[in-house]
């Protein structure tokens, strides 16, 4: 029995397996059969890497759509900084998933193959999730500039002083002009919460004083950056926006769907690539496929979401099932699209469900004003001495190590946080879920008591 | 539900990893399918998300142990500050391809440094591209560190650009951790609560070798029939299953009855598990007192829970002190002209008031009321004349607050003893 092959190897032991086939004449169907499973193995293996770095992995490599102008755009701005020198600074805005550091990372990769860029093009890559606050930041761009050495101990008065003194430093060398600098912020929204912003003025700065060249890119998903800036720093800036807003309709959606799910053309085994390619098309054009994108365009058009729900369906792919169906897009959609606050209130037992149903009706009644676990406890009292049969009548610690753990899982929420003045009992909170929301909950619990089902129904107060 | 098979894993693993998990193979079957093979890509989050013991910290644990993924596992509770967690994800993956338990301390502060150090420690680990799992249980404290910490996890794939996948494991659904400026969004999996028929399968697996199985099946199937609708939490149930069992027994081990003799077990047991519910079930009593009582065969009402040595005899004063306080917290100001002065008018009842009858005072809880109201009523109902010595009551009234009878509300402003307000 020979071993699974591993998925990083090369095509090697595959040909070696077909010099070896020829002698065996007798063995040679099983063997073939042998061949043609675990042929497809390699392959599945092969298939669900090739995706899932498309799907999971954001690498420049990713193919960019809708995006053509804002390409050229940046492209455009950035050659002028590496072959011109020229200083410049820009900000890209999108919601989140829209595409922005993919958009970035293709262009940077453009520009690098590029003969006229001189190779000395500086990036350095800050994040506000990880820079947060500006000494960590002159820190990183420290070390990304390498020139931790010649910083050394050196200390400086002020932000504007290391940083010159580090442009400064790279002029050093044999070059008579400084090499461009690209600095990129991601989150950029974020760094406008530091200190004074003076890394961000002091970035601008420099990119409006011609001395060094400097580019400043910063990507955002706020929409109102510009008014969480600082005049000063407003006025260096160069105010070039550049929008992505997902702005493809749905035909074109389909198109990126069908190119997603594609194989490229060099991968090794091209019959199997021919064949999932045209299962591709047909899937494109099925309809339920169809809905299933249809929801999914209508609810959020990144591609981010559309990665996910492809990803969910090459998962199934195996040996066994070597072909997406439009049975496995459904599926990744509804586990996808799945209410989390119903499928917790599944999970309660029946005293917690008899306890949702008190507070639903008492937001009935009052409106939607808080209440207290007194008042809840009444209620279901007012249940139990009336119309319950099957419940039996709890006492009040247990019904309140219920109520316990609904504020655990946070399906109520008091109103203020709990102090050693007020008691438990009488601590006000409201509830985190809606009627409809409840009785939709209640038709798909399991063994539900009918008493208790007829009194959630039921709209009357029972005051 | 068939087993569990993939192609990157030796079957005998999975069916011994089938057998450490029963009812939940449909969820590690997702979540195998997710993973994919060693050194494939994967979501660069996954937020998990059930009730308390459905299985999820177990699952995870039993998962990746078995099959030798590479993994970190760190509560978020034993770890709540930043730096904890952090440090500890460090150490733990120092260790993780080679096993030994050789770790060098770690000094991290910020995520900035975590991220190089992160890179730093993996390439010096033999992984050779494996998928490393960060599995972060209890991820509901995340939201009470730093507002960068969850965000950058759930990107950590992006920052460090390894192969890294984040897992969290939470109570709590996902729309209550999301900031509110958005951010990288995981792929939310769902693991269910257990069915009844679960739970049995689940509980009668452990049963006392010198029983038959058959015997705590039908022990666990009473013990559901008057827990389930109260609590469906495995490992509660597991407790009481425990607990009780050798009550459950007796008329067996006493030779009363055989073990076929359903009714007669039912009949010994059912008051036993309904004493249970009030007091163990509560915490009201320990365990220990629980075997202690079964053991001497007292009786179940001389059990005496936490909450009944609240009842005590109080002197004379301090009854009608605390008489006085209930009746002040309870009752609007404007009634006690009506009710403790001798010669009183009839009050006449305000729009106010007709608006809000229905709302008793009893379910809104009590009202703060200052000190001078409280011994303004003390004298009108205390019969005989009391000698108005501030001493005295000072004296009784803090005893009565350190019984934590009375909890204190202090205005800090006013320091004045005239002005500490009360609530009962």
């Amino acid at each position: 029995m020979r071993p699974p092959p591993r998925p990083s190897s090369t095509r090697a032991p595959a040909s070696l397996r077909e010099l070896r086939m020829p002698p065996m004449k007798s063995t040679m169907s099983k063997r073939k059969l042998k061949e043609s499973v675990e042929e497809s193995a390699e392959c599945i293996s092969q298939v669900q890497k090739i995706l899932r770095e498309r799907f999971c992995h954001y690498c420049a490599a990713g193919k960019l759509f809708g995006m053509k102008q804002q390409y050229s755009h940046l492209l455009e701005l950035l050659k002028r900084t590496t072959v011109h020198g020229e200083s410049n600074s820009a900000l890209i805005i999108g919601p989140r998933g829209s595409g922005k550091t993919a958009l970035l990372n293709h262009v940077l990769e453009d520009l690098r193959e590029m003969n006229q860029v001189r190779e000395n093009l500086l990036e350095v890559h800050l994040n506000g999730l990880l820079q947060t606050n500006d000494k960590v930041a002159l820190k990183e761009i420290t070390r990304q500039l390498q020139l931790e050495n010649v910083v050394g101990d050196k200390v400086f008065g002020s932000f504007a002083e290391n940083l010159a003194f580090l442009l400064e430093a790279l002029r050093r060398g044999n070059r008579t002009s400084s090499c461009p600098v690209l600095f990129v912020l991601d989150e950029f929204d974020l760094f406008v919460h530091h200190k004074n912003q003076s890394l961000l003025y002091n970035l601008f700065d420099i990119s409006q004083s011609a001395q060094t060249p400097v580019t400043v890119i910063g990507l955002t998903c706020r929409q109102d950056i510009l008014e969480l800036l600082e005049k000063r720093v407003k006025s260096r800036f160069s105010h070039r926006q550049i929008y992505l807003m997902n702005s493809f309709d749905f035909k074109e959606y389909i198109k990126i769907f069908k190119k997603q799910l594609s194989l490229p053309a060099e991968f090794p085994d091209e019959a199997f690539a021919q064949k999932w390619n045209n299962n591709v098309q047909h899937l494109s054009e099925d309809k339920t496929v169809r809905d299933v994108l249809q929801k999914l365009f209508q609810h959020t058009k990144d591609l981010r979401s559309l990665h996910l729900l492809l990803m969910l369906a090459v998962s199934a792919v195996t040996t066994h099932h070597p072909l997406p169906t439009a049975a496995d897009l459904q599926e990744a959609s509804r586990q996808h699209s799945s209410d989390s606050r119903a499928n917790i209130v599944h999970g309660l037992s029946v005293l917690e469900i008899c306890l949702i149903i008190a507070m639903k009706h008492l937001n009935e009644v009052y409106d939607g004003e808080p209440f207290n676990f007194q008042m809840v406890y009444n209620e279901f009292q007012k249940f139990i001495q009336r119309k319950a049969h099957s419940m039996y009548n709890f006492e009040k610690p247990v019904v309140m190590k219920a109520f316990e753990h609904l504020l655990q899982l946070e399906l109520v929420k008091p109103l203020e946080r709990p102090s050693a003045r007020a008691q438990r009992e009488y601590l006000l909170m409201k509830l985190l879920l809606d009627s409809s929301q409840i009785m939709e909950a209640l038709q798909v619990y399991p063994n539900c008591p009918t008493d208790v089902k007829q009194w959630a129904a039921s709209s009357l107060s029972w005051l | 539900m068939p087993n569990l098979a993939h192609p990157a894993y030796p079957s005998a693993e999975l069916l011994h990893l089938e057998s450490l998990v029963p009812c939940r193979e449909s969820q590690v079957s997702m979540l195998l399918s997710i993973f994919g093979e060693r050194q494939h890509f994967s979501f660069p989050s996954i937020f998990i998300y059930g009730h308390t013991s459905s299985g999820k910290t177990y699952v995870m644990q039993t998962l990746l142990t078995t099959l030798q993924l590479p993994h970190v596992f760190v509560n978020c509770v034993e770890h709540f500050t930043s730096r904890l967690l952090l440090e500890e994800i460090l150490i733990q993956l120092q260790s993780c391809s080679s096993g030994t338990e050789q770790t060098s301390p770690v000094h991290c502060d910020t995520l900035n440094d975590f991220v190089r150090l992160f890179k730093q420690t993996l390439a010096s680990q033999e992984l050779q591209d494996q998928t490393v799992y960060i599995v972060l249980d209890r991820a509901e404290q995340l939201r009470e560190m730093e507002a960068n910490i969850l965000p950058a996890f759930l990107r950590l794939q992006e920052l460090t650009d390894r192969n890294v996948t984040v897992i969290l494991l939470s109570e709590i659904v996902w729309e209550l951790f999301r900031p509110s400026i958005g951010c990288f969004e995981p792929f939310t999996m769902y693991f269910p609560d257990y069915s009844i028929g679960h739970l049995q399968k689940i509980l009668s697996q452990n049963h006392p070798p010198e029983y038959s199985a058959d015997f705590y099946a039908a022990y666990i199937n009473i013990l559901l029939g008057v827990f389930y609708m109260v609590c469906r939490d495995l490992k509660e149930l597991r407790h009481l299953a425990a607990l009780n069992f050798s009550k459950y027994c007796e008329p067996v081990v006493r030779g009363e009855a055989n073990e076929r003799d359903t009714r007669k077990l039912w009949k010994n047991i059912e008051p036993h598990l309904k004493k249970a519910m009030q007091t163990v079930y509560l915490r009201e009593i320990s365990s220990s007192q629980w075997e202690r009582l079964q053991r001497d065969g007292g009786e179940p009402g001389q059990l005496k829970g936490l909450s009944a040595h609240t009842h005590m005899e109080l002197p004379y004063y301090s009854k009608f002190l605390l008489i006085a306080a209930y009746l002040a917290s309870y009752n609007p100001v404007r009634t006690d002209k009506r009710f403790f002065l001798k010669h009183h008018g009839k009050i006449r009842k305000t729009n106010f008031m007709k608006k809000h009858e229905k709302t008793s005072n009893h379910l809104l809880g009590p009202k703060p009321f200052p000190l001078d109201r409280l011994l303004a009523i003390l004298y009108s109902i205390v019969d005989n004349r009391v000698a108005p010595t501030a001493n005295i009551f000072s004296q009784v009234l803090m005893n009565l607050v350190l019984m934590y009878c009375l909890p204190h509300l202090l205005e800090m402003e006013s320091r004045q003893p005239q002005m500490q307000t009360f609530t009962l």
